[in-house]
């Protein structure tokens, strides 16, 4: 198993998926000859060809209405946002279009585009560009939301994403591109919608996912210093919303605290601990606790900006609130 | 036009303004639900329009969808029970009015937001070139959808990868209750056409000749490679918006003038004139259009409501995990 980052990771899934289904092409900003902002798609323009990797104009309205018209005649366009801030000129498309095609028209078409974007602050970019609002995407029935929080992860979703018949948005973190980690190589696919444990522990239930999974292990790792075992739950998609592994930790720690950068005001945290009420009230031990974003447009003051994101004393204190 | 093609887009039109009339009947009397859009005055655009496509040719279309879906192929019963809601509506009673579609007749919808199929059209015009087909696609919008920033993108980007696309405007004077004038700043709309390097043409939407004519020319140069074209056809709906409009934003005096030129009227008047078919081979027409759509009524009426585990039914294409 080789050791590569968060980026190689997706670009194997892409490249690799590309190679098997001619059906899949790339559309969006900068996607080809630039070979994509992240350079997730570096090279591809040149082994695929322009009628695969698409640049397109900056119009992400048109970008996701297109590959859905694209996607209903059969074909699978991996449509690129490139920060997901810019997913709200294409709010339409996607809440609109990819989940209700195939219901609305008594499922005569099918809407199989991925929707691959960036989420996440810290970068010092300001309100508009620094936004984790994951949580309002997952609110619709019909997409599929997901948000791997390592690169094997990433590397089996989106390979799944790519054949799967639902349409998906694939959310990756802004600062995880560089993260390392162990990937199987070749065909290593990972199920949408399931929830994994990523830290055994007896002691407190940590729920996270995608960048603040690397933030809780870290918190765990210092936490265990003291004897407290955390065990973490990353739920990698947030529709569906796998329960099962987060409430047979609960069962067993009787506590929990729910990690997400995104606004804690209708977020992941708020979904998760009301479901952990409704399935396993008996087994509550403590009221369960949200570790979160500050409510205010993220400041571009690296200091002012670092208060607003969670960070690792913060999941450490509130596990502690939760003992 | 061959004789057996006339008297069939006849009573296709005929058919269209039947089932529209029964429509606002069934609407009036509580069994059709939510909005209903009618397509009175307008018939021999998307009959016109269709007759000139090529089978495999898409077909995509706004809200004002009934006509159109009929002269695709889909049943007036499939169409009048999807307006009731019923099982064995088009789209099985989840769609309504606004969302009819038929896959297998290369009907695309049926949208329901203005202008958001526009990028929708130039996605089908993709998959073609990409698949190398060369069917083109017809994408129908109202005078309204072209000032609403979905056309800019969508148009713009089609014109930009030279997609064969046809961007219909059905410039029907109005967008809900804003004439055209007060909305758009350019009042015709293939002025709108020059900002992309877009060839465009203008033509009566009120003959059914006048509308093939010039379709089917621009549908053959868009085939033949020459990138997208936009048609504007001047037509009129003889009803309101919807059901329930108040029409305060315009005179009776201006409707009747527009009734005048009625499009059944006027390919009805030029088919004698031209010895396509008699006035009694017409009235023969207007019965079997009366009786189809009468079959169609007791279809959808008599046909059952959607069980109800189809509430949970096709909310995604496969299986989550």
């Amino acid at each position: 198993m080789a050791r590569i980052t968060m980026r190689e990771a997706i670009s194997q899934a892409l490249w690799e998926e590309m190679e098997r289904d001619p059906n899949i092409f790339i559309m969006g900003e900068e996607v080809g000859v630039w070979g994509g902002t992240y350079a997730v798609t570096k090279g591809f323009y040149d082994h695929f060809g322009g009628k695969r990797v698409r640049d397109t104009p900056i119009a992400e309205a048109a970008i996701v209405g297109a590959a859905v018209g694209a996607a209903m005649k059969g074909l699978k366009p991996v449509a690129e946002i490139m920060t997901i801030n810019f997913a709200f000129v294409a709010f339409e498309q996607i809440v609109n279009e990819m989940p209700k095609f195939h219901y609305m028209f008594g499922g005569q078409f099918n809407v199989p585009v991925v929707v691959r974007t960036v989420s996440g602050g810290g970068r010092q970019l300001g309100a508009t560009h620094s936004q984790t609002p994951d949580a309002i995407f997952a609110h619709f029935p019909g997409l599929v939301v997901v948000a791997p929080g390592t690169p094997a992860d990433a590397k089996g979703m989106l390979k799944s994403a790519l054949r799967t018949k639902n349409p998906v948005l694939f959310i990756e973190h802004a600062t995880l591109y560089q993260t390392r980690g162990e990937v199987p190589e070749g065909d290593y696919v990972v199920p949408l919608g399931k929830s994994t444990v990523q830290r055994p522990g007896s002691d407190v239930t940590i729920v996270t996912y995608s960048k603040m999974l690397e933030i809780s292990l870290k918190a765990a790792d210092q936490l265990a210093k003291e004897g407290i075992e955390a065990e973490i739950v990353d739920l990698r998609s947030l529709r569906p919303l796998d329960m099962g592994p987060v409430i047979e930790s609960f069962k067993k720690t009787n506590r929990a605290v729910i990690v997400e950068e995104g606004w804690p005001s209708y977020g992941v945290g708020a979904e998760v601990s009301a479901r952990i009420y409704e399935q396993a009230f008996d087994y509550v031990d403590a009221p369960i606790k949200r570790v979160a974003q500050a409510e205010v447009p993220l400041p571009y003051n690296r200091t002012l900006e670092q208060m607003a994101i969670p960070k690792v004393d913060d999941v450490i204190k509130a596990v502690k609130e939760v003992l | 036009m061959e004789k057996s093609e006339y008297l069939d887009l006849y009573r296709q039109m005929v058919v269209i303004r039947r089932m529209e009339e029964r429509s606002a009947e069934l609407y009036q009397a509580g069994k059709i639900g939510g909005f209903l859009h009618l397509y009175i005055g307008q018939e021999a655009v998307s009959t016109g329009l269709v007759s000139a496509r090529r089978a495999d040719d898409n077909v995509i279309t706004a809200y004002r969808d009934h006509g159109v879906a009929y002269n695709v192929g889909i049943s007036a019963g499939a169409i009048m029970a999807e307006l009731l809601g019923k099982a064995t509506g088009i789209s099985k009673g989840k769609g309504g009015s606004m969302h009819l579609a038929d896959a297998e007749k290369f009907f695309w919808g049926g949208h329901a937001i203005v202008g958001a199929h526009i990028p929708v059209a130039a996605g089908l015009a993709l998959a073609d070139v990409y698949m190398e087909n060369d069917a083109i696609t017809i994408c129908m919008m109202g005078d309204g959808a072209t000032n609403i920033g979905f056309f800019h993108e969508g148009v713009n980007m089609a014109k930009v990868w030279n997609l064969p696309v046809l961007w219909v405007v059905e410039n029907n004077q109005y967008g809900m209750g804003t004439a055209v004038d007060r909305a758009s700043a350019v009042s015709e709309m293939t002025q709108k056409a020059a900002g992309y390097g877009m060839k465009a043409e203008r033509a009566d939407g009120m003959d059914l000749f006048n509308v093939r004519e010039v379709a089917g020319r621009m549908i053959e140069e868009i085939r033949g490679g020459g990138g997208p074209q936009l048609l504007e056809i001047l037509t009129y709906r003889f009803r309101g918006h919807s059901m329930g409009d108040p029409e305060r934003y315009r005179k009776q005096e201006e409707v009747h003038k527009w009734q005048e030129e009625d499009p059944i009227g006027i390919f009805r008047k030029k088919g004698i004139e031209q010895g396509l078919a008699s006035e009694e081979e017409l009235n023969e027409q207007d019965d079997l259009a009366e009786k189809e759509v009468e079959e169609a009524v007791h279809f959808a009426e008599t046909s059952p409501e959607p069980a109800p585990e189809e509430l949970y039914t096709e909310v995604y294409a496969e299986p989550l995990e």
